[in-house]
């Protein structure tokens, strides 16, 4: 089942849980794009410590805006930051 | 202190300033190339791998040149069919023209007149290694990973591409499976060159999208 769809609105979790995560600090808690989807992947956090990374994740990448990242962001209002980011780091906005 | 003392200093002076540009050679066995080296032990006594593999495994990767990665580049530039496929899947695209991917796979973007792509890997230093080789040092450094986010215009003057304000300037962070390849915009005046000599123009940097390629 995938989750979320290209041009779909989503945030990103503002969520700090210890451990081994591969999403980076500086996008907790921004909202993006959905940009494309990448298909399914062991999830790292659970590899990380042994598991066997299953259930798979859906990654996505995610296009977020420079402005939205960072407030005196220079350069252009369309520069943007693009990332992947595993579904269960992603909410949906105005669902 | 004595020179003797200090043991992996030769030099006949004080150590009160930096080095700059210099990476100090690092003598003694830190804690995680104990472990790596225990784990590879460890991966070969319990017969998982065998010492050959690992041998091989190296002996690819460091056979790997940005070569490589100018070739598809160039062939993108000169074959339609094929930039077409190479921007849809990149991974399959590569393959084609016999470059694995191991265990990622390939997203290429393209620089087209209004968007500038750059690559970093702020988590670490994900690199699309079966087709560029091992990443340059400064790919690695803290401060490009930190920077090429916040401030990718002014890191791109410091490469000397300085971009004018209407380009819109995309970075790709490589943080988890994918690995990117930036297709630059084949330089003007080069209608009639042939694929081998475009290639020689597609350097490694241009790859990462710091630079673009100049005819």
């Amino acid at each position: 089942m995938v989750m979320f769809k290209v041009g779909d609105r989503v945030r990103i979790k503002d969520s700090h849980p210890p451990g081994h995560r591969r999403t980076p600090y500086y996008v907790r808690g921004k909202t993006g794009v959905v940009e494309r989807y990448c298909g399914d992947f062991k999830n790292p956090e659970e590899l990380a410590y042994g598991f066997d990374g299953t259930p798979k994740r859906e990654l996505y990448r995610v296009r977020i805006s420079q402005t939205e990242l960072w407030p005196d962001y220079e350069g252009s209002d369309s520069d943007t930051l693009d990332l992947e980011i595993y579904d269960h780091w992603l909410e949906k906005i105005g669902g | 202190m004595t020179t003797d003392e200090r043991g992996t200093h030769s030099h006949d002076h004080d150590h009160d300033h930096d080095h700059p540009g210099t990476t100090p050679d690092v003598n003694e066995t830190g804690y995680y190339e104990l472990m790596a080296e225990a784990m590879k032990e460890l991966l070969i006594e319990k017969g998982v791998v065998k010492a050959e593999d690992v041998r091989r495994n190296l002996e690819f990767l460091d056979s790997r040149d940005p070569a490589e990665g100018a070739t598809i580049i160039a062939r993108a530039w000169t074959d339609e069919a094929f930039k077409a496929r190479l921007l849809d899947d990149g991974t399959k695209a590569v393959e084609e023209m016999g470059f694995p991917m191991g265990d990622a796979e390939l997203i290429v973007v393209e620089n087209t007149d209004d968007v500038h792509n750059m690559i970093v890997c702020t988590l670490c230093s994900c690199y699309p290694r079966t087709i560029l080789g091992l990443p340059p040092d400064w790919y690695k450094s803290k401060s490009y990973r930190a920077r090429a986010v916040v401030e990718p215009r002014a890191v791109l003057r410091e490469f000397g591409t300085d971009l004018p304000e209407g380009k819109t300037v995309r970075v790709h962070d490589s943080n988890a499976d994918m690995r990117y390849l930036v297709l630059p915009q084949r330089p003007d005046g080069t209608d009639d060159w042939s694929a081998e000599q475009l290639a020689a123009l597609v350097t490694r940097d241009a790859m990462v999208g710091v630079t673009v390629p100049q005819a």
